[in-house]
């Protein structure tokens, strides 16, 4: 039950996105098709996921004040690992995501979440933790790509439903912040009843 | 002309924040008030472009000769987080005045993608060191430009009247799209 709580509160409750405003660069950059959100949020899943595990495994024996930049080296490690596996069996969506890989490092999700989860839990919550609240990245990355590329280029996960050109400028940088406006705007109005 | 070129095409055409997507934690979080914005933008443009020269020198004379290119991206961070610390102790003793102006604000660059993002792609780029430290001041001229001009803005929409359900930050977000659009119009001025 408890478990439960902590993979599902990532979804909605404290969903990194629409509630606490983390991560917005690789979520405004690389939605402008739903396939390359959705990419996007799993590789950001698994760093969070890897990361979550190796650092609550660690977290007695870092001293107080170096944590934060042992915590950075560990999830640079697995970004790593996420960019050259992605540039060896995905390359056209490597190519796609380009600078955004290495930037997953910078993401203030992953070092938010092991700073205020995996650092003080033990190993299978912050798994689940990390389950979740990456799952709940991806799910949004996916909605706002989805959105932009239906209203963009008429088409989802690339399977166009109206043969015409789309409306542009979602797919161009302004669509993204127009878009993920509305969307906070939207989740908000479902989950908090303004 | 090439560095001039560089610069418009940095600060205008493609700019850092509204078309390349870097530095947006910075952009959506310290952009309530014009004072902390200007604040912001001092110490990205200082922390950028020495980071940027470091990490230049580090790809060109450690990573490349010795073939480790696959730890660009955990020796770039790690030097970065280091070069914060560093210009931190030094501005305290150097110069206090600067200090207090900026002091605030450089803990917050470190997980500021928008110095990791341009030292990456000034190594993409194959920019040589000169052009390399002209990018990396345009850009930060550039996040400075969109990140006052959106505090500008900000500060305006305090006293509108916006719908209950788009106050903060979905109307704040709408503003950006709109600055982006405008930014839009410089596309094509220039090529880089």
């Amino acid at each position: 039950m408890k478990q439960w709580q902590n993979f599902s509160k990532g979804f909605f409750k404290e969903n990194a996105v629409f509630v606490m405003l983390l991560g917005m660069c690789p979520t405004l950059a690389v939605t402008n098709s739903a396939i390359n959100g959705l990419g996007m949020g799993l590789a950001t899943t698994f760093v969070l996921m890897m990361s979550n595990i190796v650092i609550s495994l660690i977290k007695n024996l870092i001293p107080n004040k170096v944590r934060i930049p042992t915590f950075i080296v560990v999830i640079a490690a697995f970004v790593t690992v996420v960019d050259l596996v992605m540039a060896g069996y995905a390359p056209a969506l490597h190519e796609q995501l380009g600078i955004f890989i290495p930037l997953i490092v910078v993401n203030c999700v992953v070092l938010g979440r092991a700073e205020a989860f995996a650092s003080k839990n033990n190993v299978v919550s912050s798994f689940f933790d990390g389950l979740g609240m990456g799952l709940g990245f991806a799910m949004a990355l996916t909605m706002l790509g989805a959105i932009r590329e239906m209203l963009g280029n008429y088409s989802i996960f690339g399977w166009k439903f109206i043969n015409h050109d789309g409306i542009l400028v979602f797919i161009l940088s302004p669509g993204a912040f127009i878009a993920l406006g509305f969307l906070i705007a939207f989740v908000n109005k479902v989950t908090k009843k303004v | 002309m090439e560095y001039i070129i560089i610069i418009i095409g940095t600060v205008l055409v493609s700019n850092i924040v509204l078309a390349n997507f870097l530095g947006i934690c910075p952009f959506l979080g310290v952009s309530g008030k014009l004072a902390t914005a200007t604040g912001m933008s001092g110490a990205v443009l200082f922390v950028m472009t020495v980071a940027s020269i470091v990490t230049w020198l580090i790809q060109q004379y450690v990573l490349n000769p010795f073939g480790l290119g696959f730890l660009q991206t955990i020796s770039f961070i790690l030097v970065i987080a280091s070069l914060v610390q560093v210009v931190e102790i030094i501005l305290k003793k150097v110069s206090p005045p600067l200090y207090q102006a900026l002091g605030v604000f450089l803990p917050l660059i470190t997980t500021n993608c928008a110095i990791l993002g341009v030292a990456l792609l000034i190594i993409q780029k194959d920019f040589n060191l000169l052009q390399g430290t002209v990018y990396a001041i345009g850009n930060s001229l550039g996040f400075a430009l969109a990140l006052i001009l959106f505090a500008g803005l900000r500060e305006h929409l305090e006293l509108m009247d916006v719908p209950k359900g788009m106050r903060g930050m979905p109307i704040a977000l709408v503003v950006a799209g709109i600055l982006s659009l405008a930014f839009m119009g410089f596309a094509n001025l220039v090529k880089i």
